[in-house]
C-alpha cells in the first residue's frame, strides 16, 4: 500500500479525537515507525518471523504419515519453492484443478502428509496478534521464496484461461444488499472508504506494486494475511456469505490479480495497513 | 466394444465435452463457479448472490448501460420507491446522524443482530464539517441542503436517492437502500432530515477555509 491518507491524517491529528480517527492514526504511526524500521534494517519485517516458521514446518515431519513438505510440488517439480509463487495460480494435472498457494498447499499436506482437510482449515486464519497459523506461515514462506521473481501467471491451460475470465466477471459483479463489485471499491482512482485508500486494482501499476506484496503483514492486525484472507475479507465488507476456503471463486479472483500484476515484482510479506 | 473403438469414441466425446466448455460465456462459468464456491453457505445467505435484473445489467455493461437500457433501469427502480404514509419526509436529523456514522448490519459477523442496521454514509461521503473520517466514493454533502435552500422538491428528492439511487442514476454505485431492504421508512426519513434540514450540522455555516478540506 502506499503510506496513504497522509494530509487527511495531519488535518485529523490536529482537530479531532473521535475513536475511528485515533485508531487510524494509531495505525498510521506504527506504519511510520516500521516503514523507518525497515528503512534501516530490512530484517526487521515482522512477516519474516513466519518465513522462517513456514521454512521450518516445510521441512518437518508431520502429519499421519510423519513427512516433511519436501516433496510438494508447487508447480515446478516436487520440491522446488524457488520462484514456484510467480507462477501461481495454474493448472495442476493431479489435482484437475487451478490452485493458488494456500490451496495447494493444503493439497500437499493431505495427500502427502495425510492430514484431514478438516483439520487443516479448522484454524485457516490466525486472530490479531497472534502468530500466522501454520497454513499462513508455509503460504508466507513459499511466497518469499519468489523475491526478486516477477509475476508471470500461467494461461498454457483451458481452465487457466477460463479462471482468468471467471475472476475478472466476478470482479465486476454487483450482487447482494449493497449492491456492491469489487470493482465499486477498485476502480476509480483517488477514492477513499472513510480514511481507507483504495487500490485501483485495475491498473497494472497499482497491481503490480500491490498484490506481489501477499501474504502481508498487517499492522492494523499485527499478524500476517493471505490473499484468500484478503478476499474473504472484502467479500464480508459486500455483505456476502462467508466464501469457501480455497473455492473456484476465490482462485479465479486471484488468478485475475495476477494477471492484472503480470511483471509486477514478489516482495512478500509486504507490510500493510 | 474393441478398446480400441472405446478409447477413440471417449476421446470424441471428451472433444466434443471440450468444445462446448470452450463456447460457455465468462458469465455462466462465473455462475457455476459461484455455486462451487458458497456451498457450505445456508440457503438463505446463497440467495444474496443471486442477481436482480439490474444487478445482471449493471455488471453487464459495467455500470454504463447504453440509453435504452438505463431508462428501463430508471423506470424499474422508481417503480420500487414507497413513500412514508403520512407524507412526511424528514424525521429526526439527530437520529440521521448515528445512522450515517454507522456500518453496523448485513456482515456474516453481525447476526444475531446487536444494532440497528446503519446508514454508513460516511463511509463514502463527506457530510458534517466536524467529521474528518469521511470517504470520497461519493460526492461531499457538506452544506447539501442550505446550498438547495431546503426546497421541498430537494428534498423529495434525497429521499428517492437514498431509497433507490438507481432511479435517479442507472447503475449508480450508491447502494439501494431502500428497495433492498436494509433500511426502513423511518430510517430513510432521519436520514434524510440529517442532510436537508436547516438544523442539522451538515448544514450550519462553517469558517471559509475548512470547508471542503480534505474532499479532494
Ligand atoms: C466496500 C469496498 C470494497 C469492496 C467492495 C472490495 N474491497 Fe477490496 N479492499 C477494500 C479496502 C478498504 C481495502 C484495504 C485498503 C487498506 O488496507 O488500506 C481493500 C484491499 C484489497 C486488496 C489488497 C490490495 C493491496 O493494496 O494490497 C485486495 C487484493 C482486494 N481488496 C481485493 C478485492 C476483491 C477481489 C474484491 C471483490 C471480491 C474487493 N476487494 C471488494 C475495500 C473493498
Ligand atoms: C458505497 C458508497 C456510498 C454510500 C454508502 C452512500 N453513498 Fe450516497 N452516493 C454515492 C455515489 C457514488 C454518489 C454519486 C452519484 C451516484 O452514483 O448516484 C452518491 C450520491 C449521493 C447524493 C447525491 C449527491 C449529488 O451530487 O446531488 C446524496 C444526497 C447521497 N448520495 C446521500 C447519501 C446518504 C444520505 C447516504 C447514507 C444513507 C449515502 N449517500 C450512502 C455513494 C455512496
Amino acid at each position: 500500500m502506499p503510506w496513504f491518507g497522509k494530509r487527511a491524517l495531519i488535518a485529523a491529528a490536529v482537530v479531532s479525537a473521535l475513536p475511528l480517527l485515533a485508531a487510524a492514526q494509531d495505525t498510521e504511526r506504527e506504519l511510520e515507525r516500521y516503514r523507518q524500521m525497515l528503512t534501516a534494517d530490512p530484517w526487521s519485517n515482522p512477516g519474516l518471523l513466519d518465513v522462517d516458521r513456514g521454512a521450518a514446518l516445510w521441512k518437518e515431519k508431520r502429519g499421519p504419515k510423519n513427512v516433511s513438505l519436501e516433496r510438494c510440488d508447487l508447480g515446478r517439480g516436487p520440491g522446488k519453492v524457488k520462484g514456484a509463487f510467480a507462477v501461481l495460480p495454474r493448472y495442476f494435472r493431479d489435482a484437475k484443478r487451478v490452485m493458488d498457494v494456500e490451496t495447494r498447499l493444503v493439497w500437499c499436506m493431505e495427500k502427502l502428509q495425510g492430514f484431514s482437510r478438516a483439520e487443516i482449515l479448522k484454524r485457516p486464519y490466525s486472530k490479531a496478534n497472534q502468530p500466522g497459523t501454520d497454513l499462513e506461515a508455509l503460504a508466507t514462506y513459499v511466497a518469499h521464496q519468489s523475491k526478486g521473481f516477477k509475476f508471470q501467471p500461467s494461461l498454457r491451460y483451458r481452465k487457466e484461461k477460463e479462471a482468468l475470465a471467471i475472476g475478472e466477471a466476478l470482479f465486476f459483479r454487483r450482487q447482494g444488499p449493497m449492491d456492491f463489485s469489487c470493482a465499486t471499491c477498485h476502480v476509480e482512482p483517488g477514492k477513499r472508504i472513510r480514511l481507507q485508500e483504495l487500490p485501483v486494482l485495475v491498473k497494472p501499476e497499482v497491481a503490480r506494486r500491490e498484490i506481489g506484496g501477499w501474504p502481508a503483514y498487517r499492522v492494523s492486525q499485527g499478524t500476517v494475511m493471505t490473499m484468500q484472507h484478503r478476499i474473504t475479507d472484502c467479500y464480508w465488507q459486500m455483505r456476502l456469505p462467508q466464501i469457501d476456503y480455497g473455492s473456484d471463486a476465490t482462485i479465479a479472483l486471484t488468478m485475475y490479480l495476477a494477471n492484472q500484476a503480470k511483471g509486477g515484482e514478489i516482495t512478500a510479506p509486504q507490510i500493510e495497513r | 466394444m474393441p478398446p480400441r473403438l472405446a478409447t477413440i469414441l471417449l476421446v470424441v466425446a471428451a472433444g466434443a465435452v471440450a468444445a462446448a466448455r470452450a463456447d460457455a460465456q465468462p458469465s455462466d462459468l462465473a455462475e457455476q463457479a459461484i455455486k462451487q464456491s458458497w456451498a457450505a453457505a445456508s440457503k438463505e445467505w446463497q440467495a444474496r448472490l443471486v442477481q436482480d435484473e439490474t444487478q445482471k445489467l449493471c455488471s453487464l455493461y459495467r455500470n454504463k448501460p447504453p440509453k435504452q437500457i438505463a431508462d428501463a433501469i430508471l423506470a424499474r427502480e422508481r417503480a420500487t420507491i414507497r413513500y412514508p404514509a403520512d407524507g412526511k419526509l424528514m424525521g429526526d436529523w439527530r437520529r440521521g446522524e448515528t445512522l450515517a456514522q454507522s456500518g453496523y448490519g448485513g456482515r456474516f459477523t453481525d447476526y444475531p443482530a446487536r444494532a440497528e442496521n446503519g446508514g454508513n454514509c460516511y463511509a463514502c461521503h463527506q457530510l458534517a464539517p466536524t467529521e474528518l473520517s469521511f470517504g470520497t466514493l461519493g460526492p461531499t454533502l457538506l452544506n447539501y441542503g442550505k446550498s438547495r435552500k431546503f426546497a421541498p422538491e430537494e428534498v423529495k428528492t434525497v429521499y428517492e436517492r437514498i431509497y433507490n439511487p438507481q432511479a435517479l442514476t442507472a447503475c449508480a454505485n450508491m447502494p439501494r437502500m431502500g428497495t433492498n431492504g436494509f433500511l426502513t421508512i423511518g430510517q430513510i426519513r432521519d436520514l434524510v432530515a440529517y442532510v436537508m434540514s436547516p438544523e442539522s450540522p451538515v448544514n450550519t455555516p462553517v469558517a471559509k477555509e475548512q470547508e471542503g478540506k480534505d474532499s479532494k
